[in-house]
């Protein structure tokens, strides 16, 4: 387990309807019910057409679990906006095709991605 | 300030803007219920939002503007500036129900003279350069100039609001599969995993994309000639509405492209024109490529 407690990231993909709303939906109940703290954008597509820097900061230095859509996705996302994600240290979860229970129990599963 | 946010580090810029659960020292917990109704509205009117706990490992804020909502224990000014000149507006959102909260949080933006999120729906391509082989058909075939070459003459995404929203026509002429519409329906243009299978269908697209690229235009006016020749016998303007009308379905549908795509499409010399200047651009970027 790493020393820097890992930060979740969740993408509510508000302007399209591709990702399950009972998914996304159920996901973002439990991580609110958790009472974690955690970083929510309503949409990482507008993020990266905007170049938004808070990209940057969500990206950080690794040690994130994203939990948004197909990987390939989202790792070009983020470098299109020129907010490259790290190599290391971030785990995609896709709620696009991962049940809702799958996706809870890696975001609350231990451990660096 | 006291607070124990986890603050900013660069130089300011103006869009950011996020919102932040303040549940930190001086802060109460908020209830999970009111916390889950507080991120869904927000989220849904496009606000970016973190929950905020003491010690909290979240995304810091270096720049822009930060609304940091909580129950407060003690009074807080409305408006401060950070040491690194985020703007941070705090909101005591006790007895508040969520639509009001958002109504505050809306109402901080439009001060701050930001565009409202959610005005466009955000379809642009988005260019997996894993696989991309920088061979600018994609610049070539695109005729709403979002392509366009960086001053290394690699392609790129320049313009992603000139994209026809729900088209992922330029993803289809792409024979490496590196064209990426996120929110499209299918793999492996929303970004799944590029199977054989696909690549086998890729090799196909090449033919099209010659179609589309070039011989398309010519066949278009082929086409279009021996109709207005056969129209202007019959005099039947219904008949060539419907014609061409089936013609563009015919091709929609096989390249699910929306009608919208075609209606906006420019008129034949114009199409002429932008195809023979994005085809010298795409040559001269290949050429510097081959010089270096």
């Amino acid at each position: 387990m790493t020393a820097t407690p890992l930060r979740v990231l969740y993408c509510n993909c508000t302007y399209a309807n591709v990702v399950p709303k009972a998914t996304k939906e159920k996901v973002l109940r439990e991580l609110a019910a958790s009472g974690i703290p955690f970083d929510a954008v309503p949409d990482l597509c507008e993020l990266s057409a905007k170049r938004d820097p808070c990209l940057k900061e969500l990206a950080g230095e690794g040690g994130v679990k994203i939990v948004a859509c197909y990987p390939r996705a989202v790792k070009w996302l983020f470098s299109a906006a020129g907010a490259k994600l790290p190599e290391d240290g971030v785990e995609i979860l896709n709620m696009r095709t991962e049940t809702a229970e799958d996706v809870l129990k890696k975001v609350f599963a231990e451990g660096t991605p | 300030m006291s607070m124990t946010l986890p603050l900013p580090t660069a130089a300011p810029v103006s869009a950011a803007f996020r919102v932040a659960l303040f549940e930190g020292t001086g802060a109460e917990t908020l209830e999970p219920q009111t916390r889950g109704e507080l991120l869904t509205d927000l989220l849904t009117k496009g606000f970016p939002v973190s929950v905020v706990k003491a010690g909290a490992n979240v995304a810091e804020t270096s720049s822009g503007t930060l609304v940091v909502l909580g129950c407060f224990n003690e009074a807080k000014p409305d408006r401060a500036e950070s040491s690194t000149g985020v703007a941070v507006h705090f909101r005591d959102v006790r007895n508040t129900n969520a639509v009001d909260v958002v109504a505050l949080v809306d109402a901080i933006r439009s001060e701050a003279n930001l565009p409202k999120p959610g005005a466009w729906k955000p379809w642009f391509p988005v260019i997996d350069y894993d696989r991309c082989t920088n061979c600018m058909q994609c610049l070539s075939f695109c005729l709403f100039d979002v392509y366009g070459v960086d001053a290394d003459k690699k392609i790129q995404v320049q313009n992603n609001n000139k994209c026809k929203t729900d088209c992922p026509a330029c993803s289809r002429v792409c024979p490496e599969v590196a064209i990426l519409f996120p929110k499209y329906r299918h793999g492996p243009i929303n970004g799944d995993i590029v199977s054989e299978d696909d690549m086998r269908r890729e090799n196909m697209k090449v033919d099209i994309s010659a179609l589309l690229g070039g011989d398309i235009y010519q066949a278009l006016r082929d086409r279009s000639a021996k109709f207005k020749s056969r129209f202007s016998k019959e005099r039947d303007a219904d008949k060539a509405l419907e014609e061409r009308t089936k013609c563009l379905t015919k091709l929609g549908q096989q390249l699910d492209i929306p009608a919208e795509v075609f209606a906006s499409l420019p008129s034949f010399d114009q199409i002429r024109t932008k195809a023979a200047e994005a085809a010298a651009k795409a040559q001269a970027a290949l050429e510097m490529q081959d010089k270096n």
